[in-house]
């Protein structure tokens, strides 16, 4: 059984941000996966979309379940990160005094990332954008 | 140690916006802050969330962090799209005269702690 679903996330748009988060989380929850396991794919699918939206310019949120496990694809067409090892440094945040606002800015989104998944890929070209691969792997206990 | 939300609602003189039927949801444990990351930083499931941000995004958090129910402090009250999107989901929305020191303090006192 393999299942792709894709999520197209628009820059800005706070309205609906974090919705696709919201249904990917359901997506798995519908396939029984182990419940630690969508809690931290569904973390690491949030905070993605959000930068998607307040620093990636759109992009979008691949979903890959199978056997084996859950792979995350993010797409970004922004501006790409200048520095990816101050990016995932706790506390660091390029948010704007909007996003502020909302309550982001805590500087902790790629750390999050980092810490809920079981692996992680990022390729970043300024100019270009932002690749972001998040795999979660099945039948192992973590949490 | 669990506390059913109704006992939260009558200690902190809360207003339900979203959830009158759940009071009866029991809380393992609260978390307290206005940025969304860092709740999203470790554990939260069966938490009550304290916030002083009124905004859809509490909901998103709570949710994806699997919290039990969200309470607004320093009397804040949520727009429209906050209280739908509460609604769509079932998730137990208050409103608190106290403030955050204040809130945090009176859950303690009945025996509150932090989720972790």
């Amino acid at each position: 059984m393999t299942l792709t679903k894709e999520y197209r996330i628009k820059a800005g748009d706070f309205e609906k941000a974090g919705d696709a988060s919201l249904q990917i989380k359901s997506t798995l929850k519908s396939l029984d996966i182990y419940p630690d396991i969508i809690r931290r794919a569904a973390i690491c699918a949030y905070e993605s979309e959000m930068n998607i939206v307040m620093h990636g310019g759109g992009g979008t949120i691949t979903l890959t379940v199978d056997d084996s496990g859950i792979v995350l694809e993010v797409r970004d067409e922004g501006p790409g990160i200048e520095d990816v090892n101050l990016a995932f440094q706790e506390g660091y945040s390029t948010a704007l005094m909007e996003h502020r606002e909302m309550g982001f800015g805590a500087g902790m989104g790629l750390p999050n990332i980092k810490k809920s998944s079981d692996f992680y890929e990022i390729n970043s070209k300024l100019g270009k954008g932002t690749n972001l691969t998040i795999f979660f792997w099945q039948n192992r206990e973590s949490g | 140690m669990s506390i059913q939300l109704s006992e939260i609602r009558k200690a902190l003189d809360a207003e339900i916006i979203v959830g009158h039927d759940k009071l009866d949801l029991e809380i393992t444990g609260g978390a307290a802050s206005d940025l969304m990351s860092d709740l999203l930083r470790n554990p939260k499931r069966g938490a009550l969330m304290l916030t002083g941000l009124s905004s859809s995004q509490v909901i998103r958090t709570a949710i994806i962090a699997d919290m039990t129910a969200v309470v607004l402090v320093r009397g804040k009250t949520p727009d429209t799209k906050m209280t739908e999107l509460a609604r769509a989901y079932e998730l137990p929305l208050l409103t608190t005269p106290f403030n955050m020191y204040s809130s945090v303090g009176i859950l303690y006192g009945i025996g509150l702690r932090s989720i972790r």
